[in-house]
Order: structure tokens, then C-alpha cells, then sequence
């Protein structure tokens, strides 16, 4: 009898594996321990393919784990007074439990590739909204001055407080100075590293307005958890407005403007 | 070896001899013995006590996270910071640390190391490895490892800090970062001593499995254990070349400059990294190369281990043994076309993600077919519930857990919201430890008797495996939506951020299932030490179970068999219909009841 009861005791031990398992992620969103809000275009299909693949492998975990607990629970030693079913394997189990995981990852992997395709491969053809230019520990920005161009003496240089127009096709161009450092906007799902020695564009299309954490999420050294920005999404009247302040403020503390670095 | 009973014509000669007599035959036998189980054994404390350091490491962190710039009690002691409150770039080292002594000092020589050692011979029936001195060798070259990784906690500007991946430019610049500089260094010296050791535990462990099989022991009678092993030493021997040559690039470019990783014009606090003409992401490239593989390398044994674990207590075949083979060389095989996953957002070409992701979500299958196996061997059975098959079991729960979870990373939009954040943290931890580390007790309580001729105690077995199974669900399950939420990992205080600001109530829980969790090892600690001396005498056979290395002494002395085993089986016979007893061993003879089963099962 205490045998049987032991048996019992680990069998449930591992039913609460799938049981507490789902109620985790069923409580979490409403406790707020979720998905930050998404302000981006692309956003909607990260996150949807997040669902679809909860869903997925919801479904397999809990199918799996029932499973191992119904085994545990049925097939104890102290229950189970017949003898253990001598066998092999099976021919065609094995044939049914290839090909449906392998159809099914394989459909996985090629319905994500769109979505990948949107947010990595397909740049907008335009010239870069601004230049993020990351270094220990800090965001660097240069905004194209009156001119629109990259590169030239008249740039807007800021550090941290990057503002961006919403509901238009951005383009940034992402740069580091001297070690790897990674360019995360969790609001907007992206994410990039930095590396030195490269130009690496990423585009995105803001819809809604407000004020959001610049993450780096690459380790780049000892003040890597303090190398935040912030990311301020305006309407585009507003961003002009912004610009035009920054870049009073600008000319007013640097009267010469040839002493800028140009790179 | 000779007896005293020399004849006493040469007087003053043996006095010397006899003196240091003992202290060379202790030495040969305990120290710098070539006998593959004292190997075994000698790297299993090894990695033990390492496995305590790699702990103490991860409570610190866990503390850290919890409660950040706080005193941190007891450890902080050692830290010798002002207040015993811990710096950020302390904290980066931790990590960096904690995952180095993890990876490379436990969990590989644990498995290939210790029970690869002491398996292998024993379960093919041979009386030895094939090149002794060779394996003696791979024991002794992981002190110097221990020595560099240890000293480099030591040394000015402290270990390495770079993350125990140690990306260029960070890790090459020796201005970038504290850990940058001698503590980098020996890091990779260490590193590439763990190489060798490797290297030389894996072309012995090839050549005994290929040469050394006892008669009748054909390849499709191995046992999975061993399968496992073979596949591991291949993937070994592969691979590490890769990662020995980078790591001795990595160390050219930090001594001379060389560039191979660093851009032209590249500064880091105002320290030029010489002339460039490099790229960091083929560090990435080239460490991946093996540590991918390495992945495999820090999980196959342990499958190969449960699986033999989970039909002896089942009391069952394994179901589907030749798939169980296959879906190993599966995944040894497609473990060489993934390593890519790790850069999808690295500034790798994003189609070279795509054709990554293809073979990513195809590595999930033999995974798969595994589980479904294990699944399909205790299904049917009479399951004896030893501390032992607790463990084996819950690899296998853990394993479903980890293994889905790497579905949403190798999904490569969705890896752009959850890469480096605690999504993945929590993906490894439950594979490698809820994975691995449970195969690993698992492993040890079952062949506890065969090493020590002892059995340890069920019953503080139980409670170990009880309160170690709560807490390590407590720590890493709540991972997942940390990593939901984007809470990225090495960050040493992340609440300043008003994404992460509210999840510092739940980090505390963690660090409190953390702590918890390692406090319970004590438990382990204390049965496995009273068992060794004082536990119940085991048998040859304690389990019951079919393997060679059960039909050799508790434990087995030098030579192993006192007999020449004889194979005329497969490793699983269990329950064999019409027989008396519920198993039949590899060696025991041909039995025409036995044989008639088998013929009518297939």
C-alpha cells in the first residue's frame, strides 16, 4: 500500500509539471509579465508567430507530459500486477512520429520566413533617418542636418534621446564604435547588433506615439546594464518641430560648425 | 608486482625501495593510475567540487538579479569590494565564470570524462581502454586548465568578463573591459587544456569502442550509454580543432596584434587594436563551429544514460533502439549545419538566417523521435520508482520543456523579440541542467554500487531529488516569461529600465528556488559521502539490470571481468515471456525460451 501510495505521489509530482506549466503562462499576461505593448508595423507578426508557436508546442508539451504522468501512473510496479508488455518497438509508430514532426517543423520554418524576409531582407529604399552609433556605454546619434544627407558638417548630433516620426518608413543606420553592442527596442520587436566594422541598416514603421526604452543586449563590458536610451515616437509636425530645437541648440553651443568630426 | 620475500643477500639495497614503496604504488594506483575506472572516478570529483564552485557562482548572480548593489551575505566576504557589495564589472565576471566553470569543467568532463571513462570499458567488456597512458594523460591535462581558470579569479583586473562566449572586440581589447586583461588570457589557456583533455579522452574512447568489444558484442548490441559515448567522441573530434585553432587566434591578436578579429582603425578607450583587417563576427563563425556541437556534446551521454536507465527500471525493452541510434547520428550530424542560430542577429547575412533556421527546425526531429521512444519504453512497463528512474524520468519531462522552447528561438522573427533575454536562459538551463544534471544523478545513483560496491540511500535519494526537482522548476519555469517580457540576460541591474521596472518581486522568488535548490545538494553531498563508506553492500547486480558491467565484480578491480564475458544478446531483454526472471543478462547463455520470444515479437 505505501508503495502504491509513493507511486501515486510522483506520478502527480509530474502532472504538475504540465499543469502548473500552463497555468504560468496563463496567469502571466494578466499580471503584466507579458509581451511589452507593440508600436510597430511589423510587430503583429513577431508576436502572432510567438502565438502560433505557444500554441504549437502548448499543445505537444502537454500532450507529452499527461502522457509520461498516465504511464507513471498506470504502469507502477505496485499497480501493475501483469507482466511488462515485451516489445521492441514499432515500425510504423516510428514512421507516424518522424513524419508528422518533420512536416510540421518544416512547415514552421518556411511560414516564418516572410516575416523575417519583412523585417531583415527587405530594406526601404531611402536614406538612413539617422545614425546610431553606439559605443561603452552610450547611444550616439546624427540626424542628415538641413541638407538630408549623412555625413556632412551640418549633422545633428545627440546622444540617447532619439526621436523618430510615426507612421513613416525608418531607416537607421546602426554603427559601434569599439565593441559588439546590440540595438533592442523591445515596444517595437527589434533587435540588432552593432558591430564595429560594419553599416547594418534597420527599418521599422512606428504607429503609435510615446516614449520607449533603447536596450543594449549585447554584452560590451562592465557598464553594459547601464547603456540605455530612449526612443520618443512624435507625429511628424512634432518631430520637425523637435529637430529644429535640437538643432538651435545645437549651433548655439557650437558656434563652428567645421570642428565637427566627420566619419 | 613482487612480493618482500626477496632473499636477504643485498642488504642495504631494499631499505630505500621498501620505504618509498608505498607512497609509488599509492601514487600509481590513486594518483597517476591509468586504470580507466580510477580515472573515472578521479575526474567525477573533479568536476563535482567544480560543480559546487560553478553553483556558488550562480547564487551570486541569482543575487545580484534579486536584489541589486545589495550586501550579498556569506560570498560577499570574498568579493573584498568595500561593504561586500559587488561591483558591475564583478558581476559580468560572475557570469562569465559561472557558465565557463559550468560548460567546460563540469558538464563535459562529467559526461565524456567520468562516465565515459568508467563506462566504456566496462559495458563492451573489455578490461581497459585501449591507450591507458593516453587517458591518464586527459586527466592530468585538465589541471592545468583548473589551475588557469582558477588563478584567474586572482589576478589584476580579475577572470575573464566577456561572457563565457568571448566575443571580439570585447575580449580581444585588452582596454574594453577589466576582465580583458590577464584574466582573459588565461582563459583561453585554460580552455585550450580542456581541448586536449578532450581530444585524448575522445580518440581513446573511439578506438576501445571500435576495437575492444568482447566477442558477440556487435555494434546494434551496444547499449545506448555507449552509443551515446561513440557519437560524443566523434562529434569531439571534429569539432574541437575549430575552437582550438580560434582560441589560439583570439590569443595572437590579444599578444601580437594580429587582427584576426578586429576591424581597421578599431579603438576602444583609446587603445588601438593594431592595424585590423579582421572581422568580429568570424569569431562568432568559428566558436559556434564547436560550440554548437558542443551542445550535443553536454546532452547526448546523458540520453544514452537515461535511456539505459529507464528500461531497467521499467522493466522493458528499449522501445525502438535502432531509431534511438539513428536520431543520435541525427543530430551529431545535423549539429555541424546549425551553429548560425546563435548570430541570426548578429549582422550575419539575414539569408544565410533563413537556410539556418531550416536546419534548426530539422534538428528538432531527432529530438523528437526520441522522446517519443522514452515515452514508448516506460509505456507497458512495471516502473520501479528508485531515486535513480525519479531522475531518468525527470530528464525526460525537463527535456520536453527545453526542447520546446528552442522551437521559438530557431523560429528566426520570433528570435528577434527574445534573443538574449531570459527566453533563452531559461531554454539552456533546462536542457543543460533540468536536462543534463539530472541525467547526471540520475547516472550516479545508478551506478553508485558498480563504483563503489555500495548503494546509496534511497530515501535521502528521494528527498533530494524531491526538493532539487520543486526549486529548479521555480528557477527556471518563471524564465520563460521573464524572457516574454524581453528582460535581457548579463545586465546587472536592469530596473532601471521602466520595461523591466516590475519584474524585480518575481527575480527575488528565482533567487530564493536558487538558493534553495543549491542548499539541497547538501543533502546529495552527505548521502553520497556516507555511502561510499558505510552504505549497504551491493551485489554484482543490485538493479537487476542486462548490461556487461553487472556481470562484473561491486566494484570491479584492475582488469574488470573475472571472467571473458560473451555476449549473446542485445542490452534489453526485459521481461522475457515464459522466462523465470524478469531479465536476461548479455552474457547469460543461449536460451531457447529467450530465443523464441524474440523470434515471435518481430
Amino acid at each position: 500500500m505505501g508503495k502504491r501510495l509513493a507511486g501515486m505521489f510522483w506520478a502527480l509530482l509530474f502532472l504538475a509539471v504540465p499543469v502548473l506549466g500552463v497555468a504560468v503562462f496563463a496567469i502571466a499576461p494578466s499580471i503584466n509579465v507579458w509581451l511589452p505593448k507593440d508600436v510597430s508595423e511589423h510587430g503583429a507578426s513577431i508576436d502572432s508567430l510567438f502565438y502560433f508557436i505557444l500554441a504549437l508546442t502548448g499543445v505537444v508539451f502537454i500532450a507529452t507530459e499527461v502522457l509520461l504522468f498516465w504511464f507513471m501512473w498506470k504502469y507502477d510496479a505496485a499497480k501493475n500486477t501483469g507482466p511488462a508488455t515485451y516489445i521492441h518497438g514499432s515500425h510504423t509508430l516510428e514512421v507516424v512520429w518522424t513524419i508528422i514532426p518533420a512536416a510540421t517543423l518544416l512547415f514552421l520554418a518556411i511560414y516564418q520566413m516572410n516575416a523575417w524576409a519583412d523585417v531583415k531582407m527587405r530594406r526601404p529604399q531611402m536614406q538612413p533617418t539617422v545614425e546610431v552609433v553606439a559605443r561603452q556605454f552610450e547611444w550616439r546619434l546624427r540626424y542628415p542636418g538641413r541638407d538630408g544627407m549623412l555625413g556632412t558638417p551640418d549633422d545633428l548630433h545627440l546622444v540617447n534621446d532619439l526621436h523618430l516620426p510615426i507612421d513613416e518608413d525608418i531607416l537607421v543606420q546602426l554603427k559601434s564604435m569599439d565593441v559588439l553592442h546590440s540595438f533592442f527596442l523591445p515596444h517595437v520587436r527589434i533587435k540588432q547588433d552593432a558591430v564595429p566594422g560594419m553599416k547594418i541598416p534597420v527599418w521599422f514603421k512606428a504607429t503609435e506615439t510615446g516614449a520607449f526604452d533603447i536596450v543594449c543586449a549585447e554584452l560590451c563590458g562592465w557598464g553594459h546594464y547601464k547603456m540605455k536610451g530612449r526612443v520618443t515616437f512624435v507625429t511628424r509636425p512634432e518631430f520637425e518641430n523637435w529637430l529644429e530645437r535640437k538643432y538651435a541648440e545645437q549651433e548655439a553651443t557650437q558656434p563652428s560648425l567645421d570642428t565637427v568630426t566627420v566619419n | 608486482m613482487s612480493t618482500i620475500t626477496t632473499p636477504t643477500i643485498t642488504a642495504p639495497a631494499p631499505l630505500p625501495t621498501k620505504k618509498s614503496r608505498p607512497v609509488a604504488e599509492f601514487l600509481s594506483t590513486y594518483v597517476f593510475s591509468k586504470d580507466h575506472k580510477v580515472i573515472g572516478l578521479q575526474f567525477l570529483f573533479s568536476t563535482l567540487l567544480w560543480f559546487l564552485i560553478g553553483g556558488l557562482l550562480a547564487l551570486a548572480v541569482r543575487w545580484q538579479i534579486a536584489w541589486p548593489w545589495s550586501d550579498v551575505p556569506v560570498l560577499g566576504k570574498l568579493f573584498a569590494q568595500q561593504g561586500g557589495q559587488m561591483s558591475p564589472e564583478f558581476y559580468t565576471m560572475l557570469f562569465t565564470m559561472h557558465a565557463t566553470v559550468m560548460i567546460f569543467l563540469v558538464i563535459i568532463p562529467i559526461l565524456a570524462g567520468a562516465f565515459g571513462n568508467f563506462l566504456i570499458p566496462l559495458m563492451i567488456g573489455a578490461d581497459d581502454m585501449a591507450f591507458p597512458t593516453l587517458n591518464m594523460l586527459s586527466y592530468w591535462f585538465m589541471w592545468p586548465a583548473f589551475i588557469a581558470f582558477g588563478a584567474s579569479f586572482f589576478v589584476e583586473g580579475g577572470a575573464a568578463s566577456g561572457g563565457w562566449t568571448s566575443y571580439p572586440p570585447l575580449s580581444t581589447n585588452v582596454a574594453s573591459s577589466p576582465g580583458s586583461g590577464w584574466g582573459q588570457t588565461l582563459w583561453l589557456l585554460g580552455l585550450t587544456f580542456v581541448g586536449v583533455s578532450s581530444m585524448l579522452g575522445s580518440v581513446n574512447y573511439m578506438t576501445t569502442i571500435i576495437l575492444m568489444r568482447a566477442p558477440g558484442m556487435t555494434m546494434f548490441r551496444l547499449p545506448m550509454t555507449i552509443w551515446a559515448m561513440f557519437i560524443t567522441a566523434v562529434l569531439q573530434a571534429f569539432a574541437l580543432p575549430v575552437l582550438t585553432a580560434a582560441g589560439f587566434m583570439q590569443l595572437a591578436d590579444r599578444m601580437f596584434n594580429t587582427g584576426f578579429f578586429s576591424p581597421e582603425g578599431l579603438v576602444v578607450n583609446n587603445l588601438s587594436s593594431g592595424p585590423g583587417g579582421g572581422q568580429p563576427l568570424l569569431w562568432q563563425h568559428l566558436f559556434w563551429f564547436y560550440s554548437h556541437p558542443a551542445v550535443y556534446i553536454m546532452i547526448l551521454p546523458a540520453m544514452g544514460m537515461v535511456s539505459d536507465i529507464l528500461t531497467t527500471f521499467a522493466r522493458k525493452p528499449l522501445f525502438g533502439y535502432r531509431p534511438m541510434v539513428y536520431s543520435v547520428a541525427g543530430i551529431a550530424g545535423l549539429g555541424f549545419i546549425v551553429w548560425g542560430h546563435h548570430m541570426f542577429m548578429s549582422g550575419m547575412n539575414p539569408a544565410l538566417g533563413i537556410t539556418f533556421m531550416v536546419s534548426t527546425m530539422m534538428i528538432a526531429l531527432p529530438s523528437a523521435v526520441k522522446t517519443f521512444n522514452w515515452l514508448g519504453t516506460v509505456w507497458g512497463g512495471k516502473i520501479q520508482f528508485t531515486t535513480s528512474m525519479l531522475f531518468a524520468l525527470s530528464f525526460v519531462s525537463m527535456f520536453i520543456i527545453g526542447g520546446l522552447s528552442g522551437i521559438f528561438m530557431a523560429a528566426t522573427p520570433v528570435d528577434i523579440f527574445i534573443h538574449d533575454t531570459y527566453f533563452i536562459v531559461a531554454h539552456f538551463h533546462y536542457v543543460l541542467f533540468a536536462g543534463t544534471a539530472m541525467g547526471v544523478w540520475s547516472a550516479i545513483y545508478y551506478w553508485f554500487p558498480k563504483m563503489f560496491g555500495r548503494t546509496m540511500n534511497e530515501f535521502w535519494g528521494k528527498v533530494h531529488f524531491f526538493l532539487t526537482f520543486i526549486f529548479l522548476n521555480g528557477t527556471f519555469f518563471t524564465m520563460h516569461i521573464l524572457g516574454a517580457v524581453g528582460f535581457p540576460r548579463r545586465l546587472a541591474d536592469a530596473y532601471h529600465y521602466e520595461t523591466f521596472r516590475h519584474l524585480q518581486p518575481m527575480n527575488e522568488f528565482m533567487t530564493w528556488c536558487a538558493i534553495g535548490m543549491v542548499a539541497t545538494q547538501v543533502i546529495f553531498a552527505a548521502n553520497f559521502i556516507y555511502s561510499m563508506f558505510w552504505g549497504p553492500v551491493a551485489g554484482r547486480n543490485p538493479w537487476n539490470a542486462n548490461t556487461l558491467e553487472w556481470s562484473a565484480p561491486s566494484p570491479p578491480g584492475h582488469g574488470n571481468f573475472d571472467f571473458q564475458p560473451v555476449v549473446h544478446r542485445g542490452p534489453y531483454e526485459y521481461s522475457v515471456p515464459g522466462m523465470a526472471k524478469d531479465h536476461l543478462m548479455q552474457t547469460d547463455p543461449p536460451n531457447a525460451v529467450a530465443a523464441a520470444a524474440a523470434m515471435a515479437a518481430h
